[in-house]
C-alpha cells in the first residue's frame, strides 16, 4: 500500500530537475549585482575620498573632485520632486478616492501606463520643446527638472495610488457615518494612514530621478560650468552626465575616475532604496492593523 | 432638519418631537446596477425602542439598514425610489445634507472599526468633525473634550476600565472594548438614531453578552435598528422584530409575538431554522 510507481518516481525526479532549473534562474540574478558592484569598489574605491566630494574638477575633467556634479543632482532632483509630488499625489487622491469608473478615468489610466512607457530620450525631445523653447526657460535647471518630474510622475501616482488603496475601506465608511465630506475622510483619516506608502513612493522615484541622463542633457545640465548654479535658471553639471562624458567624450581621462563617478551615483540610489526600505519597514511595524 | 413637510398620505406638518416613529418607509424600491434588491418596502420603526431585522443572507436587511443613513449610495450605482422618513423628515429629498443626515443616524458596523487613533481621539473623532474650526483648540473647549470623553465612555460602560487609558492605540484594545468605542465615538454627536449591522458577529459569547448589556442601556434615550443574523439575539434584546425575504418586508410584529405565533409560514419556518 502507498508504494511509489515507476511513473510516480519518474515525476518526482522530473519535477525535482524543473526546481533546480528554476533556482539557477533566480539566482542568475545575483551575478550582475555582484559583479557590477564589485567592480565598482575595486576601481572606483580608490577615487573616492572627501576632497573627490567637496572640489570642483581640474585639468579637463581628468583631476580634481565632482562637488558641482553632486550638487546638481541633488538640486535637479528637488526642484523636479517640487513638481511631481504635489501634482502626482493629487492625481492619485482624485483617482483613488474620487474617481468613478467612466471614459474620463479610463483616459486617465492609460494616459499614466503610456507616460510610464515613454522612452527617457522622448522625454528628453519633449523637455526641450515644450520647456526650453515653448516655455522659454532656456537649458536650465527648471527646464530639467520639469521634464525629470514629468517622467516620474506615473511611479509617484501609481504608489500614491496603492497607499491610498491600502487604507482599510473601514474607516473610510467609518468617517462617513458620522458625516464627514469626502475631503474630511481623506484628510483625517486615509491620507494620515497612507503616508508611509507615498514618502517609500517618492523616495525611490528619488533614486530613479538622480540616475537619469537622457531627460536632462538636452534640457538643462552641461558638461563642465565652472560656477555653481544660483537660481532654477542657471545651467548646472550632473552627475549621471558627467559620467557619461567623462567615459566618451574626454581623452586622457584616468580610468579610475569614472568608475569613482559611477560607484558615487549607485551609492546614492542604493542609500535612498536603504531608506525606503527602512522607512517603510519601521512605519509597518508601527501600525497594527 | 428643522420642519418636515406633508407627506404623501395628507398628513399635515409634524413637528420632530412628537413623531411616534423614529423611521418611516413607504413603497421603498433600491437597485444595485440592473439588480433589484428592496421590493415595495414599508417599514415603520417605533421612536426609543429596540427594532431587529432578520433574515437570510441577501434578503436585503443590510442594504435597508445602509439606505437609512444613505452609506450605500457610495457605491455610485445604487438607485432608490419611495421614500424614508427620518423624523418625519425624507431623507431622500434633495436639500437634505449627507453630514447632518449622518448626525442624527449614527452606525456601527459588524467588524468594529475605531480609527487608529487614541481612545480620546475616537471618541472626539465625529464632535470635531462637526464643531467649526475656530472654537477647536482653546482651553475652555480642552475641558469641554474632557467632559464629552468621560460622559461618552460612561454611557458605554467603559470609562472606569480606560479612564488612564487614554491615551492608548485604539486598534489594540479588544474587540470588545473596540465595538463599545465604536459606539461611544457615536454619542458625542447626539444621534437620535443608531443603525447596527450585526454589531456582536466578530465577537465571543461573552463580549456579545457585554454589547446587549450596552444596547438595554441606550434603548429609551436613541431608536435602535439592529440587523442581526442570530436568532437568539435577536429574542433577547428587541422590542420588535421584522423578518425579510428576498428584499420583501415578510413581516414586522413585536419580537415575542412573532417568535411565539408567527404569521406566515416563511417566518415561521426561519425562525426554527428550517433554511437560512
Amino acid at each position: 500500500m502507498f508504494e511509489a510507481t515507476e511513473l510516480n518516481i519518474r515525476n518526482d525526479r522530473i519535477q525535482e530537475r524543473f526546481r533546480y532549473l528554476f533556482l539557477a534562474m533566480a539566482v542568475v540574478l545575483i551575478v550582475p549585482v555582484l559583479v557590477i558592484l564589485s567592480l565598482l569598489v575595486i576601481k572606483g574605491g580608490p577615487v573616492l575620498s572627501w576632497s573627490f566630494l567637496t572640489e570642483f574638477p581640474k585639468n579637463g575633467m581628468t583631476e580634481g573632485g565632482i562637488y558641482p556634479a553632486l550638487l546638481g543632482t541633488i538640486f535637479l532632483v528637488l526642484v523636479a520632486l517640487l513638481f511631481s509630488v504635489p501634482l502626482g499625489v493629487a492625481a492619485a487622491i482624485y483617482l483613488s478616492e474620487y474617481a468613478k469608473d467612466n471614459w474620463l478615468t479610463r483616459v486617465i489610466n492609460l494616459a499614466i501606463i503610456n507616460l510610464a512607457g515613454v522612452p527617457s530620450i522622448v522625454h528628453a525631445l519633449f523637455g526641450v520643446g515644450a520647456f526650453v523653447i515653448f516655455f522659454g526657460f532656456g537649458t536650465s535647471i527648471l527646464s530639467a527638472s520639469l521634464t525629470l518630474a514629468i517622467m516620474t510622475l506615473p511611479v509617484v501616482i501609481v504608489a500614491t495610488r496603492e497607499a491610498l488603496q491600502s487604507v482599510p475601506h473601514a474607516f473610510r465608511e467609518a468617517c462617513w457615518s458620522l458625516g464627514a465630506t469626502k475631503w474630511q475622510t481623506i484628510r483625517k483619516v486615509v491620507l494620515p494612514n497612507a503616508v508611509s506608502g507615498i514618502l517609500t513612493g517618492v523616495i525611490l522615484e528619488v533614486s530613479r530621478t538622480a540616475g537619469e541622463t537622457a531627460p536632462i542633457m538636452f534640457t538643462g545640465a552641461v558638461f563642465f560650468v565652472p560656477f555653481l548654479p544660483e537660481s532654477v535658471f542657471d545651467q548646472t553639471m550632473a552627475l549621471s552626465l558627467h559620467l557619461y562624458t567623462l567615459s566618451t567624450q574626454v581623452t586622457d581621462v584616468p580610468e579610475n575616475l569614472p568608475y569613482g563617478v559611477a560607484l558615487l551615483l549607485i551609492l546614492i540610489v542604493l542609500a535612498m532604496n536603504a531608506l525606503s526600505i527602512g522607512f517603510r519597514t519601521y512605519l509597518r511595524n508601527k501600525k497594527k492593523w | 432638519m428643522t420642519d418636515s413637510p406633508m407627506t404623501p398620505g395628507g398628513e399635515t406638518r409634524r413637528s420632530n418631537s412628537d413623531v411616534e416613529m423614529a423611521i418611516r418607509t413607504r413603497e421603498l424600491n433600491l437597485w444595485y446596477g440592473d439588480f433589484q434588491a428592496l421590493y415595495d418596502v414599508d417599514f415603520d420603526v417605533r421612536r426609543g425602542q429596540i427594532t431587529a431585522l432578520i433574515g437570510p443572507s441577501g434578503c436585503g436587511k443590510s442594504t435597508l439598514l445602509r439606505s437609512i443613513n444613505r452609506i450605500n449610495e457610495r457605491l455610485g450605482y445604487v438607485r432608490t425610489e419611495g421614500t424614508i422618513e427620518v423624523l418625519g423628515k425624507n431623507i431622500l429629498d434633495e436639500n437634505v445634507s449627507m453630514p447632518q443626515l449622518r448626525k442624527e443616524v449614527g452606525m456601527v458596523f459588524q467588524r468594529p472599526n475605531p480609527f487608529p487613533l487614541s481612545i480620546r481621539d475616537n471618541v472626539l473623532f465625529g464632535y470635531r468633525l462637526h464643531e467649526a474650526k475656530a472654537t477647536r483648540r482653546s482651553s475652555v473647549n480642552r475641558r469641554q473634550e474632557d467632559e464629552i470623553v468621560e460622559q461618552a465612555l460612561r454611557e458605554v460602560l467603559m470609562w472606569d476600565e480606560f479612564k488612564d487609558k487614554l491615551d492608548a492605540n485604539s486598534i489594540e484594545l479588544s474587540l470588545e472594548a473596540q465595538q463599545k468605542l465604536c459606539i461611544a465615538r457615536l454619542l458625542p454627536i447626539k444621534p437620535a438614531v443608531l443603525l447596527m449591522d450585526e454589531p456582536c458577529s466578530a465577537l465571543d459569547p461573552e463580549a456579545t453578552a457585554a454589547v446587549e448589556e450596552l444596547l438595554f442601556r441606550l434603548r429609551g434615550d436613541y431608536t435602535i435598528l439592529i440587523v442581526t443574523h442570530n436568532m437568539a439575539q435577536a429574542r433577547r434584546v428587541s422590542d420588535e422584530s421584522a423578518f425579510m425575504l428576498m428584499g420583501k418586508m415578510v413581516e414586522h410584529s413585536r419580537t415575542d409575538e412573532m417568535f411565539v405565533t408567527p404569521k406566515f409560514k416563511e417566518t415561521a419556518n426561519y425562525i426554527e431554522g428550517r433554511y437560512g
